[in-house]
């Protein structure tokens, strides 16, 4: 929307001062009361928090239910939490964007903390973790979340691991199972040194141990913003982050006019009959495209 | 929004509105039971909603609704459309149309209505 | 076998017949709905016909028997209604306690024969009329109680020991309760002496209900301080009604509430033993049920059956309780509120007549109806007369009361009470193998079958694939006007101002004092009772009451599934 290219356009020059943090994890791995616990945490130490909460939009219908905020609704009147729910809104890639604008625009909010919790299955998902300093990866024993079971960039990207539900049967199973895989892996997976912690969290309905066991989190997560700020990392994520954005703004730039030039013209529809009857290849029919666009002529 | 303002605790019908509502295509936001007007304005200024759905079966609708329309206000946010269902008795429909509220749904409602009265009247903002 | 070899071979001889003509009818004139929508309500297929062949494999002494013998299938009581009649007992509160006192004397000379209570939410959620949350709720859907002055206001007039009174208050039970005890005391009746429920079981709000305060672990524990002391002083006192009918009016199937309903009763069985030490039967006589009265006529007789057989076995097999007092399910029935309609709301009268009636065939031994105008309002005196009517007509002129069990031995009843039955069951094993109905509720099975049931059921209204004649079908564009009860705004100002004198009046150290013991109480783990009774006698309000278990004990975060 032009609106928000211009917004963006104008905030971008005073961002970059809030931590962020991603959550991700299978559904059902109880994100949203851990990032409800969190915002416990870190208002208790004066920092002010947003959270952005994304949710699955149904490919069937093209609704969705945004359903975190929910378990956080009780900060709803503290005006220093901002909780913000958004939908995937479909494959084409607009969710990382739309979440990376955000986060940008509760940085210039003025939030110390920016939570960004996502279900993690797909590779936009992983893209939304690209946004954030510190990745926390939420498993839960027993619902499927063996090791084996997870996809590989989830794993890679995680910072801290919350075995959460940590009282359940398979909790030490599951902790052991992490922990072969950090000893297995080459001291060069680590960034800058840091070995991923391992953290176990009981039963939310305990509110004394639980809010004990996240306060252990909030100090791991602050320790490895330290970490990244001492080993200057921050800027390694910055320029991944950049790179995100930019790569993502280009491609936005140019390929969303094509496509909507394409459509308006009715030239889509002629192409895709072609490549239905095997008249044309995809790779020679965008060559062709490409090099109208650059000489002008599509 | 789906909210439930008061503390009236009988959520089958926004839990159920709320899945029906993701069928039609909208993107939903519940809060649950339990909450006050103030964090339902509070959440539904957060989400920026195009439509505020207010839910009461204890009859307590006729301070609690028009508490929400005047906190939307005060809140510079009452371009927000408001509409409620629950218990609420004939005689008490013109006081929440005087409150703001645009339109009232009763027990027995099919979903199309309100999803015909939803994509009709009301537009996404921005 | 059920049947002689003769009987079901005849019967297998003659079926035939029968099978041809269906088939050859049915290719001229096709039944008016495809196989599976002739379902129940709840969506448990039905067949056609039921023969000799769907009961074959009962036995007569282990699975119906006697009224009043083991499993209980046809009743607990061997002279059924003739001896008394299940009692009339209609939920009934409205605006502060004097007015709902006028209503009560009012049902009683109508012929009502047990007391109901039905509070306002700020009391059901253990806050005070004068509280920020409570703004706009006082009395609107029942009377308002603030402290023991409103309770004897309340039961003015009322023969505390001649009378049986139903409380549904479930976190807040404790307080009033107490009142209750504590009103007893004043008219000089001991504890020995008073008879009633309260409903109490938490379990069914994390289910259902959602009056909601602590955590699951401390509720279930408050509820075995009442089964305790109701045990060692007030023995006529039924201590739990554990609740089906609000996990029915959440949308749940039959099956999902007769068996949430029973998983809840053992597991509280099993709290009780562990916690207090006290044999089964020291509490198991007390132990009481409330049932949902839904719409769909059989399937309703055949849950109540199924659940008077479920619990016998429960307590005598898995519990190895001893006294067949325990056995019985004894149970209060409510029709089904979710089922009455706003459009064209005098058919409703006829809905409720229709499920009182199921819960009469299926034996319920207290009984309440609810009113025409449910769904729009408090019930108005003219409503509130109709559904009382209802049950003196069924009582009185429909030779219901007559016989016991006189469905017994249809081929259909008992072959839908074995399968309803057979489907609990299920349900309550999957609910042992998630570690009990606590952890079952903290993982969220019940919750998301009720949420899944519930859009069921909606979709299936609005596809018009289930009637509700007047909403989906038979419509009408006039609108009926019908009495409407307002309760006046103006009440809640005049019990706050109420609240606010009997503040100033009693004696603040005491009260404080009262309230203190109670924390300590609380915190060592003692029964909260006693402390519970001299607190309110010293007018501390539901609300303090409630705050000291809020502060020991935590207050319930909702993990918001649906």
């Amino acid at each position: 929307m032009p609106e928000a290219k211009l917004t963006i356009k104008h905030l971008f020059p005073l961002t970059g001062r809030a931590h962020v943090i991603g959550i991700t994890g299978s559904p059902g791995a109880g994100k949203s009361t851990l990032t409800d616990g969190l915002i416990d945490c870190f208002r208790k130490k004066g920092k002010t928090v947003g959270v952005l909460a994304v949710d699955p939009t149904s490919p069937f219908t093209g609704g969705a239910i945004l359903g975190d905020r929910i378990r956080m609704q009780r900060h709803a009147e503290d005006p220093g939490v901002f909780v913000r729910s958004l939908a995937t809104r479909g494959a084409l890639g607009g969710l990382a964007k739309a979440v990376g604008d955000a986060i940008h625009v509760m940085d210039v909010l003025g939030e110390d903390i920016i939570m960004v919790e996502t279900v993690g299955t797909g590779q936009q998902e992983v893209d939304i973790i690209n946004h954030s300093h510190t990745v926390l990866v939420v498993l839960v024993p027993g619902m499927g979340d063996e090791i084996q079971a997870i996809k590989a960039g989830i794993l890679e990207i995680a910072d801290i691991f919350i075995v959460n539900k940590a009282d359940r049967d398979g909790a030490s199973k599951l902790s052991r199972e992490l922990l072969a895989m950090l000893d297995m892996a080459p001291p060069s997976a680590f960034q800058g040194g840091w070995r991923p912690s391992i953290m176990k969290v009981e039963n939310a309905f305990q509110p004394e141990s639980f809010g004990k066991a996240l306060d252990d989190v909030t100090t791991k997560i602050e320790e490895h913003y330290k970490h990244l700020v001492d080993k200057d990392l921050i800027g390694t994520r910055m320029r991944r982050k950049a790179t995100v954005e930019l790569n993502e703004a280009i491609r936005a730039s140019i390929l969303e006019p094509v496509l909507l030039k394409l459509l308006a013209s009715g030239q889509m529809e002629g192409l895709i009959e072609k490549v239905m009857k095997k008249e044309i290849d995809p790779y020679t029919a965008a060559e062709d495209i490409a090099k109208r666009y650059l000489e002008g002529c599509l | 929004m789906v909210a439930k303002p008061g503390l009236d605790g009988h959520d089958r019908g926004a839990r159920v509105l709320a899945r029906c509502f993701r069928d039609a295509g909208y993107e939903v936001i519940y809060t649950g039971c339990h909450q006050t007007p103030e964090q339902i304005v509070s959440a539904a200024v957060q989400e920026d909603v195009d439509l505020l759905g207010l839910s009461c079966l204890s009859g307590a609708h006729r301070y609690l609704y028009p508490a929400v329309t005047k906190l939307l206000k005060d809140k510079g946010a009452d371009d927000i459309m408001v509409i409620g269902g629950g218990i609420i008795p004939e005689q008490d429909f013109q006081l929440m149309y005087d409150a703001g509220l645009k339109a009232i749904f009763v027990p027995g409602t099919k979903l199309e209505t309100i999803v015909t009265w939803i994509n009709t009247n009301v537009k996404p903002r921005a | 076998m059920y049947f002689a070899k003769e009987v079901l071979e005849q019967s297998s001889r003659l079926r035939q017949r029968w099978e041809d003509e269906v088939k050859k009818s049915v290719s001229k004139w096709a039944d008016q709905k495809p196989e599976a929508q002739w379902s129940t309500v709840s969506d448990l297929p039905i067949k056609r016909l039921y023969t000799p062949d769907d009961i074959k494999d009962m036995d007569f002494e282990r699975d119906i028997n006697y009224p009043g013998q083991y499993p209980y299938t046809r009743g607990n009581q061997v002279t059924g209604y003739r001896g008394k009649y299940w009692t009339f007992r209609m939920f009934s509160g409205m605006g502060d306690a004097a007015t709902t006192n006028e209503r009560w004397h009012m049902l009683l000379k109508e012929g009502q024969t047990g007391l109901s209570t039905a509070f306002d939410f700020p009391t059901l959620m253990g806050y005070d009329t004068d509280s920020p949350k409570a703004r706009g709720e006082c009395g609107k859907c029942g009377v308002a109680i603030d402290t023991l002055e409103d309770f004897l206001v309340l039961t003015k007039g009322i023969p505390l020991d001649k009378i049986t009174t139903s409380m549904t208050i479930n976190p807040p039970a404790t307080a009033l309760w107490a009142m209750y005890c504590a009103a007893a005391e004043i008219h000089g009746i001991p504890l020995s002496k008073i008879g009633g429920t309260i409903q109490n079981d938490m379990l069914k709000e994390f289910i259902a209900q959602k009056t909601l305060m602590c955590p699951p672990e401390p509720s279930v524990k408050l509820i075995s301080d009442t089964v305790e002391f109701g045990t060692q002083h007030v023995p006529k006192w039924n201590t739990i009604s554990i609740s089906g009918y609000h996990i029915r009016e959440a949308g749940a199937t039959a099956v999902q509430e007769l068996a949430f309903t029973l998983r809840d009763g053992m597991e509280y069985v099993e709290d009780v033993i562990r916690r207090k030490k006290l044999d089964v039967d020291a509490f198991g006589p007390r132990l009481s049920f409330f049932f949902n009265a839904h719409c769909d006529f059989f399937e309703e007789i055949c849950k109540m059956r199924a659940a008077r057989r479920i619990w016998a076995k429960a307590m005598k097999e898995r519990y190895k309780s001893k006294d067949e007092r325990s056995w019985w399910m004894r149970f209060h029935t409510q029709t089904a509120g979710c089922s009455l309609t706003a459009q064209q709301p005098y058919n409703n009268v006829v809905r409720t007549a229709t499920q009182a009636l199921s819960a009469v065939l299926g034996g319920t031994q207290s009984l309440h109806t609810n009113s025409l105008d449910e769904v729009w309002c408090l019930p108005s005196d003219f409503a509130v007369q109709i559904a009382l009517r209802t049950q003196q007509i069924i009582a009185e002129e429909t030779g219901a009361a007559t016989t016991i069990d006189p469905l017994a031995g249809s081929y259909f009843v008992e072959s839908l009470t074995n399968e309803m039955e057979k489907q609990a069951w299920e349900y309550i094993h999957k609910i042992d193998d998630l570690g009990g109905m606590v952890a079952a509720i903290e993982k969220g099975f019940p919750q998301l079958e009720i949420s899944d049931a519930a859009y069921k059921f909606q979709r299936q209204i609005d596809s018009a694939e289930r009637i509700m004649v007047g909403v989906n079908k038979y419509v009408s564009n006039e609108k009926e006007t019908i009495p409407f009860l307002e309760i006046d705004d103006k009440i809640e100002t005049e019990q706050i101002a109420r609240l606010q004198a009997v503040r100033r009046k009693r004696d603040g150290k005491a009260a404080m004092k009262c309230l203190g013991d109670l924390k300590a109480a609380c915190k060592k783990g003692d029964n909260v009772m006693p402390f519970c009774i001299e607190a309110v006698k010293a007018l501390c309000s539901v609300q303090e009451i409630c705050d000291v278990y809020r502060e020991v004990y935590g207050e319930y975060r909702d993990p918001g599934l649906y």
